[in-house]
């Protein structure tokens, strides 16, 4: 790849110019696009001094902090299950598939691990360091380094609550664009982990209601409220008409949880 | 034919780009004051260097992106594409060679953007811009190939559009409300990134997550510039 240059942390400004080398896919304007990028990179750089210098209150940036700690047990959490898994007897029971989708999970959670570290301490704040983890949560996953639907199933409901977990928070880091514009992105990547974790499960990419699908009873947390069809006061149920029902305007909009939820349905892996 | 137009605006004056690279150069700077050339000229302290606007071309539909509402009628443009889009994947199954479950994944996909649309249509009441003259002849809807490939450009482009739109956004409400789609976007994307290379790693492939990790984030006026391939409508943005 050619983006290895320094980008320490998520105030830097995002991948924009990179990132449009994609909509060469689009089949207009590929090669102007590449352009702008040139004329990007040199242009965007104030922009990460503009973030962190705007006025910011010594509330909000400890805020901010207690939001990137409460992302980076997450990211420990996803980093430490995936790589165990891919060095565990789990490994040999996924399909080449599923191992090949894991591994660039598993390269994508270690990136978080390394980006939101970076990113608190730059905004001078400290790190905490990684708990000690019970993947098994108390004997209740007791294969999950050998089985592979066990280990699948609860890849799936760290991806699907780390969806829900991020979204919940955005609103806490919109005095920072950048951190706000960067827990985006890392937003958007879980959910495609999601998708493709559940794909490679047998379900749909997305949630149905409420529904933890096949799932055991003891993961309903992560799927609680999902199944709500109103948003900013607006009722999307009747938009279904025609075009899938109720079940699509719930699969249609992912719904956030807050941080004590979150905790509440990560605790159990958590063991010190 | 005002096809594959755009215009964009600084706050209280029209810059007309003469340049591509120019168009891109403000495009990207949305919001931040822009230093260029064309800029200072037409700044000037004693004000008599602002060249008359051209009039607005036929039909031109503004996304004001200083507001909460223009960025929600960004967004609603974009679900309006994409709604279009995926009916006319979904209209056009009884020709096409997509299996059986690849369509049903794209039906489903249409249902979601269709609820978009609607649903953004009526949060922004009168406040939502006109539909949008779209224009997808450029697509074979009956080869597997191209649609997939269509979907995955548009699928990628929505997720980057609302991860670059969101530090737009000045009502906690309205964040959450694009949060709550753009993961959606995201499952989309990856669904049909798998549908077309099974079984690699492109569901999440290196060329839309840089190595921190990090899905695109693209500022508004690249998105539009993006899809103007299938949008006849002409679309001013004020940034």
């Amino acid at each position: 790849m050619e983006s290895q240059s320094p980008r320490p942390d998520l105030t830097e400004p995002g991948p924009t110019e990179r990132a449009i080398s994609r909509r060469e896919a689009f089949r207009a304007g590929g090669t102007a696009v590449a352009v702008a990028g040139a004329g990007l990179r040199l242009a965007s750089v104030p922009l990460a001094f503009a973030a962190l210098a705007r006025p910011t209150r010594a509330q909000v940036m400890t805020d901010v902090i207690a939001v990137l700690n409460f992302a980076l047990t997450l990211e420990y959490l996803e980093d430490e299950f995936y790589r165990t898994g891919l060095a565990s007897d789990v490994a040999a029971a996924l399909s080449p598939a599923e191992r090949i989708a894991v591994g660039q999970v598993s390269k994508h959670e270690t990136a978080h691990v390394a980006v939101l570290q970076a990113t608190i301490t730059n905004l001078k704040g400290d790190f905490i360091p990684k708990p000690t983890f019970d993947f098994t949560a108390g004997g209740l996953f007791g294969d999950v380094f050998s089985n592979r639907d066990t280990f699948l199933a609860v890849a799936q409901t760290f991806e699907d609550t780390g969806v829900r977990a991020y979204k919940g928070q955005a609103g806490n880091v919109m005095a920072n664009d950048a951190v706000l514009t960067a827990a985006l992105q890392i937003h958007a990547v879980e959910a495609r982990h999601a998708s493709q974790i559940r794909r490679l499960r047998g379900q749909k990419g997305w949630i149905t209601g409420d529904s933890r699908g096949d799932l055991p009873p003891a993961t309903q947390a992560t799927y609680e409220g999902e199944g709500n069809t109103t948003h900013a006061g607006v009722d999307a149920a009747p938009f279904g008409n025609g075009v899938g029902g109720t079940d699509a305007v719930t699969e249609a909009f992912d719904e956030p949880l807050t941080m004590e939820a979150v905790l509440v349905i990560v605790d159990p892996f958590i063991v010190g | 034919m005002n096809r594959n137009r755009i215009t964009l605006s600084k706050a209280g004056y029209l810059w007309e780009p003469a340049t591509r690279r120019e168009f891109f150069r403000i495009a990207g700077l949305g919001g931040v004051a822009v230093l260029l050339p064309t800029m200072f000229a037409a700044c000037d302290s004693d004000g008599t260097n602002n060249p008359p606007p051209p009039p607005p071309p036929e039909g031109e539909v503004t996304l004001d992106l200083r507001t909460d509402a223009g960025v929600l009628n960004f967004a609603y443009a974009l679900e309006q594409l994409e709604a279009a889009f995926y009916t006319t994947v979904v209209g056009a199954f009884g020709n096409s060679n997509l299996s059986a479950a690849e369509q049903a994944v794209l039906a489903d996909i249409r249902n979601h953007e269709v609820i978009h649309r609607d649903y953004l249509a009526a949060v922004l009441g009168d406040a939502r811009i006109p539909d949008l003259a779209v224009d997808f002849s450029s697509v074979n809807f009956a080869d597997r190939a191209d649609v997939l490939e269509t979907a995955i450009a548009l699928e990628d482009t929505g997720v980057a559009a609302y991860n670059g739109a969101g530090k737009l956004l000045q009502d906690v409400n309205n964040l959450l409300v694009a949060g709550k789609i753009v993961s959606v976007e995201a499952r989309h994307a990856a669904a049909v990134r798998d549908l077309f290379r099974p079984g690699t790693v492109d569901f999440a492939g290196d060329d839309v997550v840089d190595p921190f990790g990090l899905d695109q984030a693209i500022e508004p006026g690249f998105v539009i510039q993006g899809t103007m391939e299938f949008v006849d409508t002409p679309i001013r943005v004020i940034i």
